[in-house]
């Protein structure tokens, strides 16, 4: 289990180190994250009023479209040069460099969140905060669910030339789900009067199909990677 | 089987393996014995199958049919104490561009789970000859040196099995003659040495047998003559590819006359 954990970390630092050089997948997805929750404030706040209900549905789609941004390119970087091959073919097991993976693109996508909750709450005057905990949780929890399809799929689709297009048309049907929980979670949460046993019950549905996609992810990563 | 564990490297056996892409079959019936101790030459024109077979030498990709025995063990059967044994330096070179030539060898290091590899590295990097080099970015690297950082990442783990795909591109006549010189330190060592080139006259002296793969299937060329000659009888014996673009592509990939 130690050495799983290696070489996950391994690829989590090779992935952050390149990272901190180009920055190509923090920037992109930051970008494109504000210019989307500027865009949907144009659309939804009038005369400093938000539509109701609009700020959940905001922040979750913009996770969701930011997300499918960062996840594209999540094995870009292994696809130059052919890397990938090199990755699978050192002895460790391959779900330790899926997890690795995924990690890289949780880290990017919690610092691209933290910037779009706090954009959300003040366009939209949303107290996203007043349960800032809870807030936490239902957004760990969903942002692992959609990430952790989202990372398989990037993988299952790195040899195929059509991959832009492919990973949304897959990766939505799978996950919407997961964005419906996140966004009725989060909209109990900013209502005038919070409904946190509502809350909670989407974080439990949300935590039960974290599981489920994760083992599936973490079972399926090795046939799927054999060529 | 725990990464520890050895596996027996005497011998690699293809036993009729094929290896289809769909409707177009890449490999048809391959049966070869490889031994300790060999270098082999793997020949053949562009497009022959020679990549498909380090592949599924390498255990990256399944054969369609047939099996490929390491000692007793298939590839299914040898997982990650089997891949800890093997190198394979393929076309592309596997190396990530924005980190620097240590960090690249350091982590595959990591990957293979070695010990003292910050030490391994570096004596890696002085044979690659790019000591003075190690900490930059490997984007800034000429092809030559990429190769040759490359090559040694692949060699880092001391691997039983060493498949190279057209390991003498961009090197130059040093580089080269390092390489050869390397090669035969590997086969000394007892260790399987695959070897898919185009470069005849570099490797003739080199290889102790070579085999001829045209249209997916595999030959032994013979021993007697020089190896451009056998290899240009071999072809000249081979059926031609179907159709005016097969035609094409055998004559392009006809062996020409060195330069003088």
């Amino acid at each position: 289990m130690r050495r799983f954990f290696q070489v996950s970390w391994l690829v989590v630092r090779k992935d952050l180190r390149v990272e901190s050089r180009n920055k190509e997948m923090l920037l992109t997805t930051l970008f494109f994250a504000v210019s989307c929750v500027l865009v949907f404030s144009f659309g939804f706040v009038r005369g400093g009023e938000a539509l109701a209900g609009s700020a959940s549905g905001v922040l979750w789609i913009t996770i969701a479209f930011s997300g499918t941004l960062a996840l594209g390119r999540a094995f870009e970087r292994e696809r130059h040069h052919d890397a990938l091959r090199g990755l699978l073919l050192a002895p460790a097991e391959r779900p330790a460099i899926y997890v690795g993976k995924l990690l890289g693109v949780l880290l990017l996508l919690a610092f691209v969140e933290a910037l779009v909750v706090i954009m959300v709450a003040f366009l939209f005057r949303a107290p996203l905060f007043q349960h800032g905990w809870w807030l936490l949780t239902l957004l760990g929890l969903g942002t692992v669910g959609f990430a952790s399809v989202g990372t398989l799929f990037s993988a299952m689709l790195l040899r195929t030339r059509s991959r832009a297009v492919l990973l949304p048309v897959l990766l939505y049907p799978v996950t919407i789900p997961v964005l419906i929980m996140g966004v009725s979670g989060t909209f109990a949460l900013v209502q005038p009067e919070p409904d946190l046993a509502l809350a909670r019950l989407w974080a439990s549905m949300l935590c039960f199909f974290d599981v489920v996609f994760l083992t599936l992810a973490l079972w399926t990563f090795e046939p799927v990677m054999t060529e | 089987m725990p990464p520890s564990q050895n596996v027996d490297f005497t011998q690699v056996t293809l036993s009729n393996v094929s290896r289809s892409y769909g409707r177009r079959r890449a490999l048809s019936q391959v049966n070869v014995v490889l031994s300790a101790g060999e270098i082999i030459g793997l020949l053949g024109p562009n497009g022959a199958g020679k990549s498909t077979l380090l592949g599924l030498l390498s255990t990256l990709a399944e054969p369609s049919g047939g099996q490929v025995f390491y000692g007793d063990l298939s590839a299914s059967q040898g997982g990650a104490a089997l891949r800890a044994q093997i190198g394979f330096l393929s076309h592309d070179l596997q190396l990530y561009p924005e980190l620097t030539a240590r960090e690249n060898l350091e982590f595959f290091g990591g990957l293979y789970g070695l010990d003292r590899v910050p030490e391994r590295a570096t004596e890696a990097l002085a044979r690659a000859n790019l000591s003075v080099r190690a900490d930059d970015g490997v984007d800034g690297f000429s092809r030559g040196m990429r190769q040759r950082l490359a090559l040694e990442r692949t060699l880092l783990h001391a691997p039983r099995l060493v498949l190279l795909d057209e390991p003498f591109t961009g090197l130059d006549e040093a580089s080269c003659t390092a390489l050869v010189s390397r090669l035969t330190q590997l086969r000394a060592a007892g260790c399987i040495v695959v070897l898919a080139t185009h470069d005849l006259d570099l490797v003739d002296p080199l290889l102790d047998r070579a085999v001829f793969l045209r249209l997916g299937r595999l030959g032994e060329l013979g021993s007697a003559g020089p190896l451009r000659a056998r290899y240009r009888a071999a072809l000249a014996e081979s059926p031609p590819p179907r159709g005016a673009r097969g035609q094409a592509d055998a004559a392009r990939s006809a062996p020409t006359e060195p330069a003088p």
